[in-house]
């Protein structure tokens, strides 16, 4: 690498293809600020180009060895980006036209970004002659989970594991952190299992002298000896005695380790994953986080406690068979073993093929369910349409794929077994002719003989289950992996280093030049507001105007990218996550009650709250005649399967459960907007005794639900564009006045068209 | 057919939609179908997102109309077809693919097998983890190494 032209300020290398194009385009002097290489050309097609960016230059190549096109830097330079369905547009422009045009798809966007940010910086100097003073230093994050990257990279380490490692059986390993704090338990079992393995490998050691110090000489007329016989039997028994108590301690022991771990990684992957940012769980979906906890867990669990234990006893018993077979007869031995790496490997093939027709019969299972999770929740529609019928043919058709898929998997699957007993008989009809061979010689006694074929006839069988233990670690793996992916996913909103403690707040709330991004899109931009202790601010704008954002950011469900946000004038990022939420009170569109009672859901923020006090939220909340009309009045169960509340009664259930927690700050995110108007006027009188003397933001669609509030902001694409009361903004006749102007428009011409349609003059 | 438009390409290289007096810079051409039916209904939308006219079928449009909405297609749409499969890291997601499409050969990351969804039959699509989507046209036209590979995943 070239030192005095190729220096990169921040970044990785350029790519060793490009260098002697690079260098063979700059002048003495000019110095490359930055690159990005492409990865499509102009007409979508997969093909390598570079943009590079000197202190005097724009530069592009077509590909590697092509003709490179420059444009001079000016300040009338324009570099435009958007994207769409993945690909990005990246366009020059000056103030006339478009001088240049390139693609890219999301995969090298943090190069882009990099590359924007450098020209950003480079123009800036060219327009203004001095370099953008970066009011902080900011460390850059990752687009997707806002994670710090490490310095001299471009993608996320976390989000690139997630994305790219397939899971790996080393995986498993990691699971060892759980398992530490059970290690003697582990090491105990470990030797209960070499001890039970080697009590099961004593009765068939024993037919050996039964055969040829008893039976062999009785058939050649000696009488039987019995006290030796009864001393033989007794060891028998004593072994088999032996190896079940052995290897019920074993398997007890275990057992209650690997559940222990499995509560553990559940409890501690549950925790970890509850002090995730609202963001994460904004990109993942309920069912497959509930499967990560609860199913992949169990089969870990299961893995660990059945298939590995199983699995090291099976080991133990081939090593330990093997050595006690050569000491008896080497060359017996030898024949004895030699089929068995075969077998191991043709049952393992056959396995093979199961496990993929297995895994497809899961997946046309999952059809088959898909088809009834698609209809029975849907089924007032499907009976409105009269499509009974198709619904049927469609369940039908899944289940003739899953019956074809099965009926194939049979075919295999029903030879397996038989094939197993086969080879199993083939390898003991061999060890049959060459001990028998060998007792002609007399080379071995008929006792012998037998041992041998006790033993192997034990053996054979496990194989079988031996070969499972491939396909049970890789799922087993796959689900360390999706364990650990929550794991080490860091929260985006993390805990501060030294926390800042306010034991009473006043509920002032100042926001700086607050900025957000999500993803690579700027949701909220500049955003500067000042909140007095007592006044109620609505937020009003379009749909997509940031409002929601900016809600979140007060909550600090998600951090803010630029800017800051005080409360008494305290950055909320140096206060306790959870100390400094239990000053928020939220009131949401959709109130989420949970399974239990209407009491212990009023209590959910104040768990010790009195009945008293309960109440009294309750009577604020306008919630308590209908409580007291409910047959089980307080002690009404509600939440899924409970009883049926309005939406409007569920509503002014969760006005009470902000109300009993009496928050400083008290947020209305659009608390009215999914109910009719009679219903909104009484939780309206609930939300005036909510409001009273409290720090609110109100987020409504309806303007009319805010006279109330004591001034209005005006949000547009995530900046302020009006603040102000509502007199004083209908006045200005701006933003404010044509939103107002629009519904009110809106709902003259529905009373119209009602009248129109009743036949009622309006 | 009578259009009550004119399109033409600014100095931009954007699209201009002249209707009267009225002058449109920035509009792009959306088709209704991209995967069912790419000919069947264009929209030709403003930047902010309002529909300015419709077009039914491509073919009504006069040649040079044709061919400016055909390029603006061609350079927004981006949809690879795969031809063939080369080569899966893994058969455990995530997993990377390499593959043979029409634009040329790339790979991709497929985070799950959710990500290859069934269209209309035969058509498959498959989103890769960064949202770029892939079409296989009809699975039964691969050849037979590629679909045993795809075929683990389905």
């Amino acid at each position: 690498m070239n030192a005095n032209t190729l220096s990169l300020p921040a970044g990785p290398d350029l790519p060793d293809i490009w260098l002697p194009a690079v260098r063979g385009q700059l002048a003495a002097g000019e110095n490359l600020l930055g690159w990005l290489e492409l990865d499509l050309d102009a007409e979508l097609r997969f093909a390598h180009g570079l943009i590079a960016l000197t202190d005097r230059r724009l530069l592009s190549w077509g590909e590697a060895g092509g003709a490179a096109r420059a444009w001079p830097l000016s300040a009338a330079l324009e570099l435009r980006h958007h994207d769409h369905a993945g690909v990005v547009n990246l366009e020059l422009c000056d103030a006339s036209q478009r001088l240049a045009q390139w693609r890219y798809t999301l995969n090298v966007n943090a190069q882009a970004l990099r590359l924007l940010a450098q020209w950003e910086a480079q123009l800036h100097l060219l327009r203004h002659g001095a370099p953008e003073d970066s009011d902080e230093d900011e460390t850059p994050c990752c687009p997707s989970c806002h994670n710090p990257l490490p310095p001299d990279q471009d993608d996320c380490p976390v989000c690139a594991r997630e994305l790219h490692t397939p899971p790996s059986t080393w995986t498993l390993l990691r699971l060892w952190r759980f398992a530490r704090p059970y290690r003697w338990q582990l090491l105990g079992g470990f030797l209960l299992t070499l001890a039970s393995t080697a009590a099961t490998l004593v009765p068939p050691y024993l037919t050996m002298p039964l055969m040829d110090n008893v039976l062999i000489p009785f058939q050649n007329g000696k009488p039987i000896d019995w006290p030796l016989v009864s001393r033989y039997l007794g060891g028998l028994f004593a072994a088999a005695g032996l190896a079940w108590v052995l290897g019920w301690l074993r398997t007890y022991i275990l057992a209650l380790v690997s559940e222990r771990i499995g509560r553990d990684l559940r409890t501690t992957t549950y925790e970890h994953l509850l002090k995730l940012s609202q963001e994460y769980f904004g990109g993942k979906r309920t069912g497959d986080l509930m499967a990560r906890i609860g199913s992949e867990t169990d089969r870990i669990n299961v893995f660990l406690s059945l298939h590995l234990l199983d699995f090291a006893t099976d080991v133990l018993m081939i090593v330990m068979t093997s050595a006690i077979l050569f000491s008896i007869n080497p060359w017996l031995a030898i024949v004895t073993l030699a089929p068995l790496p075969f077998i191991a490997w043709l049952i393992h093939y056959v396995r093979d093929k199961l496990r993929t027709g297995f895994e497809k019969v899961d997946r046309v299972w999952a059809e088959v369910t898909n088809v009834l999770a698609d209809t029975i929740p849907g089924i007032r529609v499907v009976k409105a349409f009269a499509q009974e019928q198709r619904e049927a043919e469609r369940f039908r058709e899944a289940n003739r794929h899953n019956l074809a898929i099965n009926d194939r998997l049979n075919k295999t699957w029903s030879l397996f077994s038989p094939t197993v007993t086969l080879l199993t008989e083939v390898g003991l009809l061999v060890v049959w002719a060459f001990g028998i061979w060998q007792i002609s010689k007399g080379d071995i006694t008929v006792g012998v003989l037998t041992a041998f074929l006790a033993y192997i006839s034990r053996f054979y069988t496990r194989l079988d289950s031996m070969s499972r233990i491939v396909s049970v670690t890789q799922k087993a793996a796959s689900g360390a992996k999706r364990i650990f992916d929550i794991l080490d996913h860091v929260s985006s909103v993390p805990e501060p280093a030294k926390p800042v403690h306010l034991p009473q707040i006043s509920g002032r709330i100042e926001l700086r030049d607050v900025g957000f991004r999500y993803g690579n899109r700027a949701v909220s931009r500049g955003v500067s507001l000042d909140i007095q202790p007592g006044e109620m601010i609505g937020l009003v704008g379009h749909s997509g105007s940031g409002k929601s954002t900016l809600v979140n950011l007060i909550c600090r469900f998600y951090d803010v990218s630029e800017g800051s946000i005080r409360v008494d004038g305290v950055d909320i990022r140096s206060l306790p996550v959870a100390e400094y939420r239990r000053n928020i009170g939220l009131v949401l569109q959709e109130p989420f009650l949970f399974f239990g009672t209407i009491a212990e859901n009023i209590a959910y923020g104040k768990p010790d709250a009195s009945r008293e006090e309960i109440i009294a939220a309750a009577r604020a909340a306008h919630a308590h005649e209908f409580i007291l009309r409910l047959p089980h009045g307080y002690d009404s169960l509600v939440g899924e399967r409970g009883q049926a509340l309005s939406g409007g009664e569920r509503q002014r259930i969760s006005i009470a459960r902000a109300l009993l927690i009496n928050p400083r700050i008290l947020i209305l995110d659009e608390a009215t907007s999914s109910v009719d108007s009679t219903t909104e006027k009484e939780i309206q009188k609930a939300l005036d005794n909510l409001v009273k003397g409290r720090t609110t933001i109100a987020i409504a669609h309806r303007l009319s639900t805010l006279r109330k509030a004591d001034r209005l902001v005006v949000l547009d694409r995530g900046r302020v564009v009006e603040e102000g009361s509502h007199d004083a903004l209908m006045a200005r006749q701006g933003a404010y006045w044509q939103l107002y102007q629009a519904q009110a428009r809106q709902a003259e011409a529905d009373r119209a068209e009602a009248a129109a349609e009743w036949g009622v003059a309006p | 057919m009578h259009l009550d438009y004119t399109l033409t390409r600014n100095a931009f290289g954007q699209l201009e939609l002249r209707r009267g007096d009225a002058v449109y810079p920035g509009v792009t051409a959306v088709r209704a179908f991209p995967i069912g039916a790419p000919e069947h209904g264009l929209s030709l939308v403003s930047p902010d997102g309002h529909e300015l006219a419709w077009i039914h079928h491509l073919s009504e449009l006069p040649a040079e109309m044709r061919a400016l909405i055909e390029a603006e297609l061609a350079g927004r749409e981006f949809m690879p077809t795969i031809r063939r499969i080369c080569s899966v890291s893994s058969f455990a997601t995530p997993s990377t693919w390499e593959v043979d499409t029409d634009r040329g050969p790339t790979r991709f990351v497929l985070k799950g097998e959710d990500d290859i969804r069934r269209m209309a039959a035969p058509v498959l699509l498959i989103s890769d983890s960064h949202g770029i989507h892939y079409l296989i046209r009809n699975p039964a036209e691969l050849d037979k190494a590629s679909r045993k590979l795809l075929d683990r995943f389905l």
